[in-house]
């Protein structure tokens, strides 16, 4: 095991942050304050309780997962692009490391980041709602588990996509939605029947109910499901990374 | 003990079907400074790509200093520094920063005299806290260089590392390579700048259409192929070449006061003795004269039509 090249790779990822600490932390902080203000203070305030929850603090681990994916997919996917992007992935591809090494480096560094947004967010939200975390160990696993999957998906995109374009493309149009409409604002048992049959195809569905009942104890599906859900999709992105190295789609000719 | 690299029938024919390699055998010792010419489009980076891993091999073995290239690719990988063509460089981080990476890729601990020794060695110490996008071009081929050597590699491959680079650099660059080969590095260099290789190589590989045409140590191959040429300059000007010398290859410059003959320095018969005297016998007086040989750029240039 090259550890030292773990090391070099994370911490180089790291650094990243450090030079970009305003757009990194504080975004997503301004950003998930507005949330509150908007549907927590504003829309909440018509809609007094969900499943004897207060809307405020209903909706906080659904935002905190809504940054958690987003941040993981953007950290990741930026952080293996850029390198092929410019031609200075050339030196990893030809140092002795390891497939494996190299993904624990770049996924662990913008897992690590997403998990510090995460924390932030929590932090930030329990200075405008009461809220409370019932099972702390599910939540940790839950939040580990989905930010490691969604870097994973973000190292994918990152080798898959040709240009920025297409570097926006998954997140934007397919994550953002699937994320909005996957219960992170709302219980989906107040959508109608069909519609909650259709949600069931979503995975962020399972994520976003598993990760609120650690807090709450109340969930859409139940916390089973909803980590084995968690572990095939992180099985799945591993396949893929693994193909990916094994091939070398579009990183060797 | 194995040499510095062992290439054996490596081929690599790209998907759209180009073949860049063709059976390609080449073995280079260690500690010499090995010159790969060739031709635009030749061969030369895709060979260095696919023995540094960047690119797969279609068939073929290396093997750096007995290792199997991808079945011992973490030996093989740490015994060797790349210095690609291309200025990739990151543009955010610091010279420090960049090059203390490369060392930890390579799976050593971190060394910050070692470190400081390279970017001293290489003129970079004053810039170690630059952003690298802040550097000319030529301090950003130095950053390259410095980073191949961050990991102490025993084989260095150097593709075109003066392309674009002003006069003092590159003589400043080709002092380092110097002392490198002198510390027992094997150094396998490309270059367009054909009197470098000329001026520091040990032996001259001629690369085109993805074949090894020719490997053979320079000065042996500037013997063999060398063209002479002898140069009179006379003391007074011919408005034509008399008749009895038209038998030799000579050319009469356009002031006609000088007088070229080119002839085989390797042939059996020189011929310069009968020209002297044909000379003398015509009337032909001469006051100073000069011999002059081929570069190995002209010798590279006949190689590479030949071929073609």
């Amino acid at each position: 095991m090259n550890l030292h090249a773990i090391r070099a790779i994370y911490m180089f990822e790291m650094a990243r942050t450090g030079r970009t600490l305003f757009q990194s932390i504080v975004s997503p902080v301004i950003s998930t304050s507005l949330y509150f203000v908007v549907f927590g203070a504003a829309i909440g305030s018509r809609i007094s309780e969900v499943d004897g929850i207060s809307y405020g603090a209903f909706i906080v681990p659904g935002l905190t997962m809504l940054s958690l994916l987003t941040q993981s997919l953007s950290n990741a996917s930026f952080g293996i692009f850029f390198p092929r992007f410019t031609g200075t992935i050339f030196e990893v591809l030809s140092s002795p490391v390891s497939y494996v090494e190299i993904v624990v480096g770049y996924v662990g560094a913008a897992a690590t980041k997403a998990m510090m947004v995460g924390v932030i967010i929590l932090l930030t939200a329990n200075l405008f709602v009461d809220m409370r975390i019932e099972h702390p160990a599910w939540m940790v696993l839950f939040f580990v588990l989905t930010a490691v999957t969604f870097s994973m998906l973000g190292f994918i995109i990152g080798i898959w996509a040709k240009n920025f374009e297409q570097l926006q493309f998954v997140p934007l149009l397919i994550v953002t939605p699937l994320t909005f409409l996957g219960g992170s604002f709302y219980s989906i048992r107040m959508l109608p029947e069909f519609w909650q049959t259709v949600t069931l195809f979503n995975p962020v569905v399972y994520l976003v109910s598993g990760f609120r009942w650690s807090f709450y104890g109340q969930a859409d599906v139940s916390v089973g499901l909803s980590l084995a859900m968690t572990l095939v999709f992180f099985v799945a992105c591993l396949g893929v990374v693994a193909w990916i190295f094994k091939t070398g789609y579009r990183l060797k000719s | 003990m194995p040499p510095a690299l062992q290439i054996e029938q490596l081929s690599k024919t790209y998907e759209s079907g180009f073949k860049a390699l063709n059976s390609v055998n080449l073995t280079i010792e260690r500690g010499e400074l090995f010159a790969l010419l060739g031709p635009n489009g030749a061969g030369k980076t895709t060979l260095i790509s696919v023995i540094c891993g960047l690119v797969r091999a279609s068939a073929g073995t290396v093997r750096v200093h007995g290792h199997h290239w991808t079945e011992e690719y973490r030996t093989a990988r740490r015994l060797i520094g790349l210095v690609p063509q291309e200025l990739t460089t990151e543009s955010f981080e610091t010279v420090s920063a960049t090059v203390n990476f490369s060392r930890g890729l390579y799976g050593l601990p971190k060394d910050p005299a070692r470190i400081e020794q390279i970017l001293k060695d290489l003129s970079l110490w004053e810039k170690r806290n630059s952003r690298i996008m802040t550097l000319s071009g030529g301090m950003k081929r130095r950053v390259l260089i410095a980073k191949a050597l961050a990991h102490e590699p025993k084989v260095l491959f150097l593709d075109e590392p003066t392309a674009g680079v002003d006069v003092e650099l590159r003589r400043d660059m080709w002092d380092v390579v110097r002392r490198l080969k002198a510390s027992g590095v094997t150094i396998i260099l490309t270059t367009h700048y054909i009197e470098e290789a000329e001026e520091m190589a040990d032996r001259v590989g001629v690369i085109t259409k993805g074949e090894i045409i020719l490997v053979e140590e320079k000065n042996a191959l500037m013997r063999k192929l060398g063209r002479k040429q002898l140069v009179l300059q006379l003391a007074e000007p011919l408005a034509r070449l008399p008749e009895s010398l038209t038998a030799y290859d000579l050319t009469l410059a356009e002031a006609g006061d000088e007088l070229t003959y080119t002839y085989d320095s390797q042939g059996e018969r020189t011929g310069i003795t009968t020209l002297m005297s044909d000379l003398r016998e015509a009337g032909v007086h001469f006051r100073d004269l000069q011999t002059k040989q081929d570069s190995l750029e002209k010798i590279f240039v006949n190689l590479v039509r030949q071929s073609q």
